[in-house]
């Protein structure tokens, strides 16, 4: 395996012909505390961000950060990120969504379930891919995995 | 006369009921025949997706979305190797751009096959699903000839595409182009004005506009409230922006409409193939990227028109050869989110052409 992987790290990382600047890829992302997040919330749906595509969160070293990904149904060009950030890593609590966009219901549960960021205020924070009795939350960076993966 | 004792009772649906499609577990709690109250379990097919692809390097982890939706495997696929190459600013060539719609067109039309057999299914319609495996197996046997797999097919790679076109393919798309409207109408002629199938769809778990918006629905289920957003036109990906075709939008959004706007999709499908591949143009189908991908550390959004709906990738990228993260978003996880809200009031019955007209592939539900 070593072997393979020496032999792969020199390939060059990006050759020449794909070498070009990254494309600004999405709408500079705007940070939140987790205070003021439902009223920031609140105010985008009101200016017409009605479509909460995505939510998800990130475990970095020092914070968790949950993720919003809106856009518009009627308004297709919208689009907005915006980030939530949680330095509290051993009880990390952010307000929910849920009264804004049901679509938060079940993206939050599942953030609470992998990542174990709790929602306060969400009606029915259960897990919902794994079993209710299992330990840990597994998308966490120091989740010991058994086995070979 | 002495009195009756009555009392709720709960029933499961699943996980093991050839109407979940997949390992998907709805319970029910009845009055009479009427649903009082429903919930969902889901999970049953959760593999760890997200946790698998942080210790993958990024060309590793192709082959896993096509896990996602095994119905059409061309679309997952096309939605992770475009998010990679977003990422990283790759351009793809011309050739491959048009081999990858044809693929991921097929796909879908693979997935609504399948979704128009089952949904007939669901009402105890057993003639419709020989039809539709009849002409999927068409498309089936196509990415056998491509790609050399019938469904999970493998064939989307970072760059472009695995391979050229084999030289049978041609005359068998052509075929299959010929061919396809008259089965279309076939099931149209079955299905859309059978009086069974209208009678326990029409008026039928409804879904409102402002219901859809909320609950951030997508893909045809949205659209047959009546909301036009087809990620294909909002947002062109690939080279959608190049073709002609409409975007099939209904009005009352219940089950007949989901039901509606899949057989109409067919027929817009069919159409993207035909211009692709007029269009096709010589070249390579491939770009030369390194075999160990180190994008920049940033992070990108990308999401398609996948068979059910949108399907999205966040993707984390930390300058290593492995994502730091990658959050899939799955339109069966997302859309089926409703269901309660739809069966209660309902008859049980309904539970179940609720749940074949939302079309749920577990894969991409559970990850």
């Amino acid at each position: 395996m070593g072997n393979v992987e020496e032999k792969l790290e020199t390939t060059p990382a990006v050759p020449p012909e794909t070498k070009k600047p990254v494309a600004p890829v999405q709408p500079p992302a705007k940070i939140v505390k987790p205070g003021e997040l439902l009223k920031v919330m609140e105010g985008l749906k009101a200016e017409g961000y009605d479509y909460l595509n995505n939510l998800t969160a990130v475990d970095y070293p020092e914070y968790f950060e949950v993720v919003y990904h809106l856009f518009s149904y009627e308004e297709t060009g919208k689009k907005s990120v915006i980030k939530c950030r949680v330095e509290n890593k051993k009880d990390p609590q952010v307000p929910s969504v849920c009264s804004v966009w049901n679509s938060a219901n079940w993206q939050e549960r599942e953030v609470y379930d992998l990542m174990g960021v709790t929602f306060t205020g969400h009606p029915n924070l259960k897990r919902i891919l794994l079993t209710d009795d299992f330990v840990g939350h597994p998308l966490r960076k120091d989740y010991q995995l058994d086995g070979e993966v | 006369m002495a009195i009756l004792k009555t009392e709720e009772f709960t029933v499961n649906i699943g996980p093991q009921h050839p109407s979940t499609h997949g390992g998907f577990h709805v319970v029910v709690n009845l009055d009479g025949e009427t649903v009082t109250d429903a919930y969902c379990v889901a999970g049953y097919l959760h593999r760890g997706l997200e946790k698998i692809a942080e210790s993958r390097t990024y060309a590793q982890f192709a082959p896993y979305c096509a896990r996602l939706d095994y119905l059409g495997a061309q679309n997952p696929a096309l939605g992770y190797v475009q998010t990679v190459e977003k990422l990283m600013g790759i351009e793809v060539p011309e050739r491959a751009e048009y081999i990858r719609i044809i693929l991921a067109e097929l796909a879908r039309v693979a997935s609504h096959l399948v979704f128009v057999g089952s949904f007939a299914l669901d009402f105890n319609g057993w003639t419709p699903i020989i039809y539709c495996f009849r002409d999927r197996e068409k498309v089936l046997d196509m990415f056998d000839m491509v790609c050399g797999q019938r469904l999970t097919t493998s064939y989307m790679r970072i760059g472009g595409v695995a391979d050229d076109l084999p030289e049978e393919f041609f005359p068998a798309i052509r075929k299959f182009l010929d061919e396809m409207p008259a089965c279309i109408d076939e099931y149209d002629g079955i299905l859309t004005g059978n009086e069974i199938l209208i009678g326990r769809c029409k008026g039928v778990g409804i879904l409102t506009a402002e219901q859809a918006k909320d609950w951030g629905i997508s893909g045809p289920n949205l659209r047959a409230t009546g909301i036009n957003y087809d990620i294909r036109k909002v947002e062109p990906y690939g080279i959608y922006d190049r073709f002609d075709f409409e975007v099939p939008v209904g009005t009352a959004g219940d089950t007949y409409e989901r039901y509606l706007m899949r057989v109409a999709e067919l027929r817009q499908s069919l159409r993207i193939i035909e211009q692709a591949v007029n269009a096709l143009p010589e070249g390579p189908v491939r770009t030369k990227v390194p075999k160990v991908l180190k994008p920049e550390p940033g992070e990108v959004y990308h999401r398609i028109e996948s068979n059910k709906g949108e399907l999205g990738f966040y993707m984390v990228s930390d300058g290593s050869d492995k994502p730091y993260r990658l959050h899939i978003r799955g339109p069966s996880f997302v859309n089926v989110a409703p269901l309660p809200e739809l069966a209660r009031g309902g008859n049980i019955q309904d539970v179940i052409a609720v749940l074949a007209s939302i079309d749920i592939v577990l894969g991409e539900m559970d990850r």
